[in-house]
C-alpha cells in the first residue's frame, strides 16, 4: 500500500519532467543553421528562430553608435567540425571564405553594443530570425576568433632577431 | 634542459603511479595477502607528489622565464604580463590544466593515505588503487597527448612542435608569446578554475572510498561516515568555483549578467547537482539505514560527471566561450569515463543484495521521504541539463538537422523544480524522522506560512505585481522564516533545560550539531542569493545611447551625465586605455562618479569592456562604454543596466561559504557522532517540542 503510493508519487515527478522537457524544447528550439542552408530553405527559413553560423566580411561591417545599428555580412563556412578541420582549421576555413567572392552571403542586423571581438574572419554563431527582405535579425551574437589562440605554431618572421 | 626534467619527472611519476596500482592490488588480492606489498604502494602514492610537483615546478620556471621555445609557454604568456599571471597561466591552457589536476589530486590522495588506517584498513589498498587509476589517466595524457613541454624546433625551414630534438634539428624560440587571453587577467578568473578543480577532485576521495567499500564487501555506512568532510570540502570549492565564474562573468564580460546556460557552466553545474543530492542522501543512510544503493550511485555519477566535467571544460566538443582548440584527447576521456562508469555500476549490481535497505520507508511526509524528494528534484535538474547539453548531438543523429536550445529552454523547465525545492526547504527541516503527518506538519508550519503570506501581500502592495516575483518572494519568505523558528526553538528549548542565557544556548546548539546548523545557514543564504536572481532575472531594466560631453540619461530614477573621456596607451602594460568620467545623481542629489572603460590589448588586438559599476543592496547600476567618437574625444555610447536586489547574490554567496566551512569544521567533542538510535530520539523531541 505505502510502497504503491511512493510509485504513483515518483511516477508523478517523472511525468512532469518529461512534460518541462518536451514542452521547453519544442517552445525553445533553434535550429542550427549555415548560410547555404539558410538559403536554400528560401520562405520556409523566414520567421523561424534559428542560430546562423557564419565568417564575418570584414569591409561589410557598419556601426552607429548613436542608434546602435550593427549591420554586417557573413559567408558561407561549413557547419561540420570534422570538414572544418578536413579543410585546414577554423582560422583557414574563415579566411577562405571571405576571399572567396562566389560563395553565398547573408545580411545580418543586430541592435545593441558592438562586441569587442567583431572584426573580418570571425566567426559569427547569432540567434534571431530571417526576415522576409532575406536579412537575418540576431537577437545574440557570438563570436569566435581563432586567429591568434590557436595558433599553435609561430609564424618564423617573428624570431629573426 | 629545464623542459626535458619536467617532462622526465612527469614520466617517473606515471611509472611510480602505475606501480601502486599493481603493488596495491597485487596485494590486497593475491592468494597470499601482502601488507607489505600495500605498504610499498602506499609509500608509492606518497611519492607521486613531490614528484608531480618537482615537474610543476619545472614548468613554472619557464613560465616565468619567458621560454618561449617551449609552446605552451608561447601560447599562454608573453613578456608583458605580471609574474602572478605568469605563474597563473599554468592552468590557463589545456596541457598544463591537465599537470594542475594530476599535482591537486596526487596532493590528496597522499592527504588522504596520510591518515590512521587501523579501523579501516582493508580499504586503503582500493582507495590507492582507484586514485592511482585516476592519476595514471591524467598524467597519460600529460605525457603522451597533451604534453606541456613540447618545443618548437627549426627543422629544414620549418617550425615544427616536438619534445625530442628531431634529425639537424635547433631549438626554435619566438621573440614573444601570445598572451593569456585578456578576457582571462583577471583575479576572479585566476582563482575560478583552481577553485572549481579542487571541487572536482576532492570528489575523487569519496568515489575512491564507495569503490574501497563495494570491493571488500564492508558496505555499512562506514565510507559514508570517513568520507563526510571530504565530501563537504568538495562542494564547497565547488560551489564557489562556480560562485566565482558567474561574478567574473559580471566583471569582465560585460552583457550584464552572471550565468548564460552555457555548456561549459552547465558541465560545471552537472556534478554540483548530484553532489547536492548526495550530501542530502548520505543522512538518510546514516541515521536509517536507507538509500544506500543510491548513494553509491550517486557518488558513482558525481564522478564520471566530474571528468566529464573536465573534458567538456578543456576540449571544445560544444561551441562555447570557454572553448578551447579541437584536440584528440576527447575520445579518450569519453573511453575513460565509460569504463569507469559501467565497472561501477557492474560492482553495485554485484553487491546490491548487501545494499538493502535496513527499514522501509513509511511515511510520505517523513523527513527521509522528503530528502528522497528533494534527491529526485535534484536528479530532474540534472536530467533537463543533460539533455540540453545533448540535445544538438541527439536531433542530428534522428533528424539530420541540427537543432539547439539556449537559456529559455533551462529557465522555462528549471523554473518550476527549483521552486518545488524551494518550498521543501521551508517543509523538510520540520518534519521528523521516521514519520510525519499533514497535521503535525500543519501546525510546526502554519505561522511561518501566515507571515510569508502577509510579506507577500506586502510586496504586492508596495514593490512589485509580478506574479512569479511574488510566488518566488512569498517562498524565501517562508523558508527564512521557517528556518529563523528553527534556531529559535532550539535555542529556547535549550535555554530553559540548561539555565543559559539566548546568545550562549545559541552558540552551543549550534556548535554541538554543526552539520544541521551549518545546513540552516546554507538555506538562508541560498534564499538571499534566490533574492537577487529574481531581481536581476525580472526586474533588470536597460536603457543606452550616445551622449555629447554635458548631456544626461534618464533611468529608473537616476541621471547619468556625461562628462569626460581620456584615452591613454600603457606601453609597459602593452594596454590601451579609454576611460570615461560620468556623473551620478539620483532625483537631484550627486551620488559619485563612474568610470567606465575600454582596455585594448596590443598583443592579442583585443579590447576589454569593463563596466562603471555602483553597487548598494537596493540595485546596481551598471554603465559599459560602447564606443567613442575618437577625432574630437566628444561624444561616447553607454549602454546602461539598472539590476535590482542583485548584491543578495554575492552576499548570499559569502554567507554560504561561511555556512559550509561551520558545517565542515572538524568537531573538538569526538563524542558528538551520534548513533542512529540518539538522533531519531532527538529528532522527534525537536518536532514534539513545539
Amino acid at each position: 500500500m505505502q510502497r504503491n503510493k511512493f510509485i504513483l508519487g515518483g511516477l508523478l515527478i517523472l511525468a512532469a519532467v518529461v512534460y518541462l522537457i518536451v514542452s521547453s524544447t519544442q517552445a525553445s528550439a533553434e535550429y542550427f543553421m549555415t548560410v547555404d542552408e539558410m538559403i536554400a530553405k528560401g520562405d520556409v527559413a523566414v520567421g523561424q528562430s534559428a542560430r546562423l553560423s557564419g565568417a564575418v566580411i570584414g569591409d561589410t561591417v557598419k556601426y552607429d553608435p548613436a542608434t546602435l545599428e550593427l549591420t554586417f555580412d557573413v559567408a558561407h563556412v561549413s557547419g561540420d567540425n570534422n570538414e572544418i578541420e578536413a579543410q585546414g582549421g577554423l582560422a583557414k576555413v574563415l579566411a577562405d571564405a571571405v576571399a572567396d567572392p562566389s560563395r553565398q552571403r547573408v545580411p545580418v542586423l543586430y541592435i545593441g553594443p558592438k562586441p569587442d571581438l567583431l572584426r573580418g574572419e570571425a566567426q559569427a554563431i547569432m540567434t534571431g530570425t530571417l526576415g522576409s527582405d532575406g536579412i537575418f535579425y540576431a537577437d545574440e551574437l557570438l563570436l569566435k576568433c581563432p586567429t591568434k589562440y590557436q595558433e599553435a605554431v609561430p609564424d618564423q618572421a617573428e624570431a629573426n632577431n | 634542459m629545464i623542459a626535458e626534467f619536467g617532462y622526465g619527472i612527469a614520466l617517473v611519476s606515471f611509472i611510480v603511479a602505475v606501480y601502486s596500482i599493481v603493488a596495491a592490488v597485487y596485494g590486497a588480492a593475491a592468494p597470499r595477502k601482502s601488507a607489505s606489498l600495500v605498504e610499498s604502494a602506499r609509500r608509492a602514492m606518497l611519492l607521486t607528489f613531490p614528484l608531480i610537483t618537482l615537474s610543476a615546478a619545472a614548468l613554472i620556471y619557464l613560465l616565468v622565464n619567458n621560454h618561449f621555445e617551449v609552446s605552451f609557454v608561447y601560447e599562454v604568456t608573453s613578456i608583458s604580463m605580471p609574474t602572478y599571471l605568469k605563474v597563473t597561466a599554468w592552468w590557463g591552457g589545456q596541457a598544463g590544466s591537465l599537470l594542475f589536476w594530476s599535482w591537486l589530486l596526487a596532493a590528496f590522495a597522499s592527504a588522504v593515505t596520510l591518515r590512521k588506517w587501523d579501523r579501516d584498513i582493508e580499504f586503503l589498498p582500493w582507495v590507492i588503487m582507484i586514485s592511482s587509476v585516476t592519476l595514471v589517466f591524467f598524467l597519460g595524457m600529460v605525457i603522451f597527448y597533451e604534453n606541456p613541454f613540447t618545443r618548437f624546433w627549426l627543422v629544414n625551414g620549418n617550425v615544427e612542435p616536438h619534445m625530442f630534438a628531431p634529425a639537424n634539428a635547433t631549438v626554435f624560440t619566438p621573440q614573444d608569446g601570445n598572451g593569456l587571453n585578456p578576457l582571462l587577467r583577471h583575479p576572479g578568473m585566476v582563482i575560478h578554475p583552481p577553485m572549481l578543480y579542487l571541487g572536482f577532485v576532492s570528489y575523487v576521495i569519496p568515489y575512491a572510498f564507495a569503490m574501497a567499500a563495494l570491493i571488500t564487501g564492508r558496505t555499512d555506512d562506514r565510507w559514508i561516515r570517513l568520507t563526510r568532510r571530504w565530501s563537504l570540502w568538495a562542494w564547497l570549492f565547488l560551489s564557489f568555483g562556480l560562485v566565482l565564474g558567474g561574478r567574473w562573468a559580471y566583471d569582465v564580460l560585460g552583457w550584464g549578467g552572471y550565468w548564460g546556460w552555457d555548456p561549459v557552466e552547465i558541465a560545471a553545474f552537472m556534478p554540483w547537482l548530484t553532489g547536492t543530492a548526495f550530501l542530502h542522501s548520505v543522512m538518510i543512510q546514516e541515521k536509517r539505514g536507507l538509500l544506500k544503493h543510491w548513494n553509491m550511485i550517486l557518488v558513482i555519477l558525481t564522478y564520471a560527471l566530474v571528468i566529464f566535467g573536465t573534458f567538456l571544460t578543456r576540449s571544445g566538443v560544444l561551441s562555447s566561450v570557454h572553448a578551447f582548440a579541437n584536440s584528440p584527447i576527447g575520445p579518450l576521456f569519453m573511453t575513460f569515463v565509460s569504463a569507469t562508469l559501467i565497472a561501477s555500476i557492474a560492482l553495485v549490481i554485484y553487491r546490491w543484495p548487501d545494499l538493502r535497505g535496513e527499514t522501509e520507508m513509511k511515511s510520505m511526509l517523513s523527513r527521509e521521504a522528503l530528502f528522497l524528494l528533494n534527491n529526485l528534484l535534484f536528479m530532474s535538474v540534472l536530467v533537463i541539463c543533460f539533455w540540453g547539453v545533448i540535445f544538438p548531438l541527439i536531433s542530428e543523429l534522428f533528424t539530420g538537422q541540427k537543432v539547439t536550445v539556449g537559456p529559455p529552454f533551462y529557465e522555462r523547465a528549471t523554473a518550476p523544480i527549483f521552486a518545488a525545492l524551494m518550498f521543501l526547504m521551508g517543509v523538510a527541516p520540520l518534519s521528523a524522522w521516521g514519520h510525519s503527518t499533514l497535521k503535525t506538519l500543519g501546525r510546526a508550519m502554519w505561522k511561518s506560512a501566515l507571515a510569508a503570506l502577509v510579506v507577500t501581500v506586502v510586496l504586492f502592495a508596495t514593490y512589485t505585481k509580478n506574479f512569479i516575483a511574488l510566488i518566488g518572494f512569498f517562498l524565501i519568505a517562508l523558508v527564512l522564516l521557517v528556518t529563523f523558528q528553527e534556531f529559535w526553538r532550539g535555542t529556547r528549548a535549550r535555554q530553559r533545560s540548561q539555565k543559559e542565557n539566548f546568545f550562549t544556548s545559541l552558540s552551543r546548539l549550534m556548535g554541538r550539531n554543526r552539520r544541521r546548523y551549518g545546513g540552516y545557514i546554507i538555506h538562508i543564504s541560498m534564499m538571499l542569493m534566490a533574492i537577487g536572481i529574481l531581481g536581476i532575472e525580472i526586474f533588470q531594466t536597460s536603457t543606452q545611447g550616445s551622449l555629447a560631453q554635458g548631456e544626461a540619461l534618464d533611468i529608473s530614477g537616476y541621471t547619468i551625465k556625461y562628462r569626460e573621456l581620456a584615452s591613454w596607451d600603457d606601453q609597459g602594460k602593452g594596454v590601451n586605455f579609454t576611460r570615461a568620467s560620468l556623473d551620478v545623481y539620483e532625483n537631484g542629489i550627486y551620488l559619485g562618479e563612474l568610470n567606465p572603460r575600454i582596455d585594448f590589448y596590443f598583443d592579442s588586438q583585443q579590447n576589454m569592456t569593463i563596466p562603471g559599476n555602483r553597487s548598494t543592496l537596493r540595485d546596481d547600476l551598471y554603465i559599459l562604454l560602447v564606443d567613442w567618437q575618437p577625432v574630437s574625444n566628444m561624444g561616447a555610447t553607454f549602454k546602461i543596466f539598472v539590476n535590482p536586489l542583485v548584491n543578495w547574490l554575492w552576499i548570499g554567496s559569502l554567507l554560504f561559504l561561511l555556512g559550509v566551512i561551520f558545517a565542515a569544521w572538524p568537531d573538538r567533542d569526538a563524542t558528538e557522532e551520534t548513533s542512529r538510535r540518539g538522533v531519531t530520539r532527538q529528532a522527534s523531541q525537536a518536532s514534539a517540542a513545539d
